[in-house]
């Protein structure tokens, strides 16, 4: 049996601490427990292991995984990380450290968090921010609760169909469960139509949620949707990839209320689908309905700016039943992750990350059209880094030579599509290469 | 720690990058439309490598961590974060996998979660586990789902209220709230225990169930658990097991065995995953048999949850494995007990008797309330705790006490430390009544002092731009 190192007490240590709790044994430390409750017998668990075991434990179980370049978004997209980030990341004092309960033994925490809110509103043109959700869905959910509470006697949400799959589905899932009706608009040309909106306003409606880039990765037109949504008293909501915020219009610039999305894309690695950093920024008349955690600037006693947790009456400790919302942890690691990745990026950065995206994604289309293997599904409308394509035969032959190749790409949709993503990551010679598999299958 | 004034704002200056990408090997690509284009100015700091890792680093300095130190934070189990965990959970063919790879490319991540699965139904008793929320609370509205499904699925549609106790952690009413439930909350006796007799009138058709943390937040085992889950069973409700205060459990008592339906574990706490500050933390839920077809329809985050925190939590677990899993509750129980009897003389303990993991003092003895005697708050004890390097408890929580202070040391702190926090704290207690001006100013040892909370959210400054 390995040993565990995580557990210091000596034989004499627990003897002397047992003598000072008054008790004999550390059985009796149970006595209070009715004897059926305590548990008989070993428990059906693997052997201890060694650290070394664990090691080889999992380095076996990670050879099982395919070791593929992912040509695939869809809400987790494979941007880089610079070698920075794990390594500030990892830092004990802020790995090990609890929420920032105790200001004083916490400005590192909370000075970080004050500098994502920063970014995250800079990013977004709104107001404030919160200081993280779990994931981009989850911020969508909160969203579409938001919706309703800052709206009177209103209890409908409109989603865009053209959402991300995964988003639809986690809001519906709470809008059951909090009573709150879903209503669904349509996107007939690969984006939302204003035209099926206005039609679907009606007098219930508290808030709609529309992407900013949609499941088919086109950058949608929302001219004339902020006022179409404000004149039906309902608040806009604007679900985002924040990487590509450097480029495109951002929430703030379509006047919206609220503002969500996944910060994964702020070079957070795949991970599975996890830890991401969900993220909401609002406009100030909404900030004391929001969610979550917020840190606010303030002075100590010697007049120093110092930062703390504030705006705290709308949390559960406080609120219990009455809060704006269930959550207290959230990301905040993810959050430094992202903040650290926005201030080596800075505005150049990240808007030549978006360039390299992008053409590389027009250069794969391209080239995926010319192997007449594919139809356009949306032609002529924009895109950035993802796309949709029609395959002309079964895909599955396909996806399967691309996978024995090294590539994860051409995933289906729910639509019969197909869908690809490029990141910086890959370059020129990789796309070709990537081609050249489909070509010849 | 060093008081480090900068924002990474402060440090920006045009032209100064801290990236390096490859060249664009494309011929260029198409333009966005102008209509579609980001038009205001991107108001990022513009900083070198140097200026990042210096400011972040420095940034560090000012925290206080488990590494630091103890951290004896009631509820939240603030034990050691092994290293191998790390370690495993930044493999390239984990960090690397994509969330919507089929099970045949991801077959190594899939054995982490069924393993995980095996393991935490044998540690709970439960039958199964989803793994997709993200935290506690989450898997407590996940677990209210799951609770709300089934009375659904069997057509109980008028069950549409939740008993939670008086003692509670905060989220769960609020989850119960998020999740259209109605809270009713049953009170506590003198001893800190369910009054089973309150709660008996208010057991009906419309119960959809009980939310129960136990040990409960004064670290006191509820002890008519069978009788409770009897009650709440016979009136067709279901009990929903907090998982916050799994920790003296591990090894010793099963919540499925105690009758429980629906319960949640925070990896972050009982499973040795590091809280990163306020996340990623993960709170699976776990199941009795009959609640199992009520989890494939709830989509409640976007793909696998936490997987990273799972993979560092199954590490976890195997180091633990059958051998060890009971010296985590027991030593987490004996160094409570230790504590406790070690500081009962000067600080009051409401409730006396064995507790569990924490306790739950009632503040200091010199309290001032004494003629004659000064003293000093819960808070001001808390402050002066930072002074002497260990980091506060939990205070104020639970609601039942006015001057709540909540310890939890873990199983993962040696005597020594624990003497040493027990000596400054009588060392406080003293001070409470010799030099009572000494707690009201602290901390006078940290990089900042006390901060005015007032003004912050009378004029909240949010972001560097408001400033």
């Amino acid at each position: 049996m390995a040993s565990l190192p995580y557990l210091p007490h000596t034989d004499a240590d627990v003897r002397a601490m047992l003598e000072k709790a008054g008790v004999k044994t550390l059985a009796d430390l149970y006595a209070d427990v009715p004897a059926k409750f305590l548990k008989k017998g070993p428990y059906a668990l693997p052997d201890a292991m060694s650290e070394q075991e664990i090691r080889e434990w999992f380095a076996s179980l990670e050879a099982q995984n395919a070791r593929l370049k992912v040509f695939v978004g869809q809400g987790a997209y494979d941007h880089y990380t610079p070698s920075v980030i794990p390594y500030l990341t990892q830092r004990s004092e802020f790995l090990t450290a609890y929420t920032p309960y105790q200001c004083e033994i916490s400005q590192g925490t909370l000075r970080y968090i004050f500098e994502y809110q920063s970014m995250m509103c800079a990013l977004t043109g709104m107001d404030v921010s919160n200081a993280s959700m779990y994931d981009g869905p989850t911020a969508a959910a909160e969203a579409m609760k938001m919706c309703v509470s800052c709206t009177r006697k209103k209890n409908t949400v409109l989603l865009s169909k053209a959402l991300l799959p995964h988003v639809i589905k986690v809001v519906e899932t709470y809008a059951k469960f909090h009573g709150v009706t879903i209503g669904l608009v349509d996107a007939p040309e690969g984006e939302t139509s204003l035209k099926a909106l206005q039609e679907a306003l009606t007098e219930d409606v508290a808030g709609v949620i529309l992407p900013s880039i949609n499941r088919y990765g086109i950058v949608e037109d929302h001219t004339g949707f902020a006022d179409a949504i404000h004149a039906a008293k309902a608040l806009m909501v604007e679900y985002c990839d924040p990487s590509a915020l450097a480029v495109v219009k951002t929430p703030g610039e379509w006047v919206a209320d609220i503002a969500v999305g996944d910060g994964q894309s702020l070079g957070l690695p795949l991970c599975y689908g996890g830890p991401y950093v969900g993220f909401m920024a609002v406009k100030k008349d909404y900030m004391r309905k929001m969610p979550g955690r917020i840190v606010g600037q303030t002075t100590d006693k010697e007049g120093r700016r110092v930062f703390v947790l504030t705006l705290q009456a709308r949390e559960q400790h406080i609120k219990r039943e009455k809060a704006t919302s269930n959550i207290c942890s959230n990301e905040s690691l993810m959050a430094l992750w992202v903040t650290i990745y926005l201030s080596l990026m800075g505005p150049e950065g990240l808007r030549e990350v978006n360039r390299l995206s992008s053409d590389g994604a027009h250069y794969l289309y391209a080239e995926l059209l010319k192997t007449g293997k594919f139809d356009e599904v949306f032609p002529g409308k924009p895109f950035l880094k993802e796309f949709v394509l029609k395959p002309k035969s079964f895909p599955g032959l396909m996806q399967k030579r691309l996978e024995e190749a090294g590539f994860f790409a051409a995933l289906d949709t729910e639509e019969g599509y197909v869908t690809f993503c490029v990141t910086e990551k890959h370059g020129k010679a990789e796309i070709d290469r990537l081609v050249s598999v489909i070509k010849e299958g | 720690m060093k008081y480090y004034d900068k924002l990474i704002f402060e440090l920006s200056k045009e032209g100064r990058c801290g990236f390096s990408l490859p060249a664009n090997s494309f011929p260029s690509g198409a333009e966005l439309p102008a209509v579609l284009r980001r038009e205001s100015a991107l108001e990022l700091p513009e900083v070198s490598e140097p200026d990042v890792v210096r400011h972040y680093t420095n940034l560090s300095q000012m925290n206080f961590g488990v590494d630091t130190g103890f951290y004896p934070l009631g509820s939240c189990t603030m034990k050691y974060n092994p290293k191998i965990n790390e370690e495993v959970a930044a493999l390239q063919g984990f960090a690397g996998l994509h969330p919507l790879m089929h099970a045949g490319l991801t077959k190594g991540a899939l054995k982490v979660y069924q393993e995980m699965n095996k393991a935490l139904a044998a540690i709970t008793g439960m039958y199964t586990f989803t793994f997709d929320p993200c935290a506690g609370a989450h898997g407590e509205l996940t677990g209210l789902m799951i609770m709300r499904t089934y009375h659904i699925q069997r057509g109980d549609l008028g069950r549409t209220k939740v008993i939670v106790p008086d003692s509670a952690h905060g989220t769960n009413p609020a989850s119960a709230a998020v999740c259209g439930l109605e809270v009713v909350e049953v009170k506590s006796l003198e001893n800190g225990r369910i009054d089973v007799e309150a709660l008996k009138p208010l057991l009906g058709p419309d119960i959809a169930g009980i939310m129960m943390t136990n040990p409960n937040t004064l670290g006191l085992f509820e002890t008519q658990i069978e009788e409770i889950a009897s009650l709440v069973h016979g009136c067709g409700g279901l009990l929903y097991y907090d998982g916050a205060n799994m920790n003296p459990l591990m090894g010793v008592v099963r919540p499925g065995d105690m009758g429980f339906d629906i319960m949640h574990l925070n990896l972050h706490k009982t499973f040795s995953t590091p809280h990163g500050g306020g996340g990623p933390g993960s709170g699976p839920v776990g199941v009795a048999k009959h609640l199992e077809d009520c989890i494939p329809d709830l989509r409640v985050s976007g793909f696998h949850g936490n997987f990273g925190v799972i993979l560092r939590a199954y590490a976890y677990i195997l180091a633990l494995g059958k051998e060890h899993i009971r010296k985590v509750g027991q030593y987490a129980v004996l160094s409570a007990n230790y504590i406790k009897e070690s500081l009962k003389d000067v600080y009051k303990l409401p409730i006396e008797g064995v507790c569990k993991h924490e306790f739950v003092f009632d503040g200091l003895v010199n309290d001032g309330a004494r003629e004659g005697v000064p003293g000093a708050t819960t808070l001001d004890v808390a402050k002066r705790l930072l002074d002497y390097g260990f980091h506060a408890p939990t205070i104020y929580f639970p609601l039942l006490f006015h001057q709540a202070l909540m310890i939890e040391p873990t199983e993962t702190e040696s005597k020594e430390t624990i003497d040493a926090f027990i000596e400054v704290m009588r060392k406080i207690a003293a001070e409470a009544a010799e030099n009572p001006e000494i707690l009201h100013d602290a901390p006078h040892c940290t990089p900042i002092s006390r901060p005015d909370e007032t003004a912050a959210a009378r004029n909240p400054i949010l972001k560097f731009q408001d400033a």
